[in-house]
């Protein structure tokens, strides 16, 4: 390791490819309990640094001063079309669940980003939107995920339940209402731990690369406060914009349950 | 408490049936549940829609309150047709007591607040004591009941909508013959004070017990009368 990596946290070539040593830990791990994951161990790592060497390209391009700005909301566009697919394909057995994951990121992404630049808790230029949307965005996919599975599973679990509220007189969104609302907490549930546990269990990403970058830990802590309550907001909308509309979608207008047949 | 008396059909109306099927087909998926049923059913009257397992008897039933619909084929309500109706209204109208007793968290007296909100003490306590229920079990919990008392609280549930028809789709499968009876008497006390009764069942004993009409579904058709008799005799 470099002295300047001792210094401000500056990896270079070959730092990387010492860390590599890490992998080499965990294939040999691997290889002694005969977990057979030696393969997809090499090739997440392989692939990981593809991915983030490319990203590594894009970024350097839109950063360059010449560059404007439309340039980075394109790359948060191609970010929410990209997440939305991979939720629809985490979550097969919702309906249109990618028309509503776009409509959930977009939402989350929007409201989120205008907060923080219109409050200028961040000044807007491309070095804080594209980081900060990826962080709405990739810490809300997960809390879509299991929004949309919860809505649909508990629609079809509780499926009596919610016919004897609808053949009371209910209107479906108020015979849905306890069962969305169970998903909704369960999907945010996750998020409200780690925000508390931060500090004391982990450090997170954010806060731990600009300490590492050599900044100092207060600004580092206030950065990633920032970011933390971000994403909260983001994944409270994502988890409830998905969940009311798929709620939504599995009823008729005639207020009829139509919930898919679950695979499992 | 409603009066249920005042909603007894005119004797100058005898011939408006209570619903009409027409021709009515219902298809779930590539599935024909209904072929094509033409049906009048009389109001005032425990009318017992009865046949074998997946012969149609539930589907029937649920497009009576429009949880389901007939993929083709007109139903009648009083003269109206169904597709026109808002469906909360008619569900308010057509109440319904499902298999198993399906109770909501809670208390007895949260379960009756889903039916009417704001409803008044005493509007609950009556209704308990119609379906023969001590008005102490208002501040119980659904889940300490036993089958027998949760169905008679869903039966009061729904009677504090104040429903004209009540829809009962085996309401007594899960039952004891003890709360099987009590059920049985509770329903034909109603249908004496002018309400109407569809009830599904596949038990011929109690279909003998409490039929006024009897129809026998066979796959998704009305048999004919000597499949019926034939079915009804076994």
């Amino acid at each position: 390791m470099t002295a300047a990596a001792l210094t401000t946290g500056y990896v270079g070539w070959g730092g990387l490819a010492a860390s590599l040593a890490l992998v080499a830990v965990a294939v040999a791990i691997s290889l002694w309990q005969r977990l057979d994951l030696e393969r997809s161990l090499m090739w997440a790592s392989v692939r990981a640094i593809v991915q983030l060497l490319a990203v590594g390209a894009v970024l350097a391009f839109v950063l360059s001063p010449h560059v404007p700005l439309a340039v980075s909301w394109v790359w948060v566009v191609f970010m929410v079309a990209f997440a939305a697919e991979t939720i629809r394909r985490r979550a097969p057995e919702v309906p249109a669940a990618r028309p509503l994951a776009l409509a959930s990121l977009g939402v989350a992404s929007a409201v989120s980003l205008l907060l923080l630049f219109g409050l200028h808790i961040f000044p807007m230029d491309a070095r804080t939107v594209v980081p900060l949307a990826g962080m709405v965005v990739g810490n809300s996919m997960t809390a879509t995920v299991v929004a949309a599975r919860r809505v649909v599973g508990e629609l079809s679990d509780k499926r009596a339940e919610v016919e004897a509220r609808l053949a009371l007189g209910q209107p479906s969104h108020e015979a849905a209402r306890p069962y969305v609302r169970s998903a909704l907490r369960t999907a945010m549930i996750s998020q409200i731990e780690s925000t508390k546990a931060v500090g004391l269990v982990f450090l997170p990403g954010a806060m731990t690369g600009l300490i590492l970058a050599g900044e100092q830990p207060v600004q580092a802590v206030l950065v990633q406060a920032a970011v933390m309550f971000l994403i909260l907001g983001a994944v409270a909308t994502t988890a409830a914009t998905m969940a009311l509309g798929l709620a939504r979608r599995l009823f008729t207008s005639d207020h009829r349950l139509v919930v898919p047949v679950r695979s499992a | 408490m409603p009066d249920w008396r005042r909603r007894r059909r005119s004797p100058e109306d005898p011939l408006t049936p209570l619903f009409r099927f027409d021709d009515i087909h219902v298809r779930f998926g590539d599935r024909e549940v209904i072929a094509g049923v033409d049906l009048d059913v009389e109001p005032c009257r425990i009318t017992v829609l009865t046949g074998p397992s997946g012969s149609g008897k539930t589907t029937l039933l649920r497009l009576c309150n429009r949880l389901d619909v007939p993929t083709s084929g007109r139903l009648v309500f009083n003269g109206d047709d169904v597709a026109s109706l808002d469906p909360l209204a008619l569900r308010r109208r057509v109440g319904m007591v499902f298999q198993r007793p399906t109770l909501f968290g809670g208390t007895v007296r949260d379960n009756l607040a889903v039916a009417l909100p704001g409803a008044t003490e005493e509007a609950m306590r009556d209704v308990l004591d119609r379906v023969g229920l001590p008005t102490e079990l208002l501040s119980s919990a659904g889940d300490t009941l036993s089958g027998g008392e949760a169905q008679r609280v869903c039966l009061a549930r729904t009677l504090l909508t104040e429903p004209e028809v009540l829809l009962m789709d085996e309401p007594t499968s899960s039952l004891d013959a003890g709360a099987t009876r009590v059920l049985e008497d509770l329903t034909a006390e109603l249908v004496e004070v002018g309400l109407s009764v569809l009830w599904v069942s596949h038990d011929l004993a109690q279909v003998r017990r409490i039929a006024c009409d009897r129809i026998v579904l066979m796959d998704g058709r009305i048999a004919d009368s000597e499949l019926a008799a034939e079915y009804l005799g076994r």
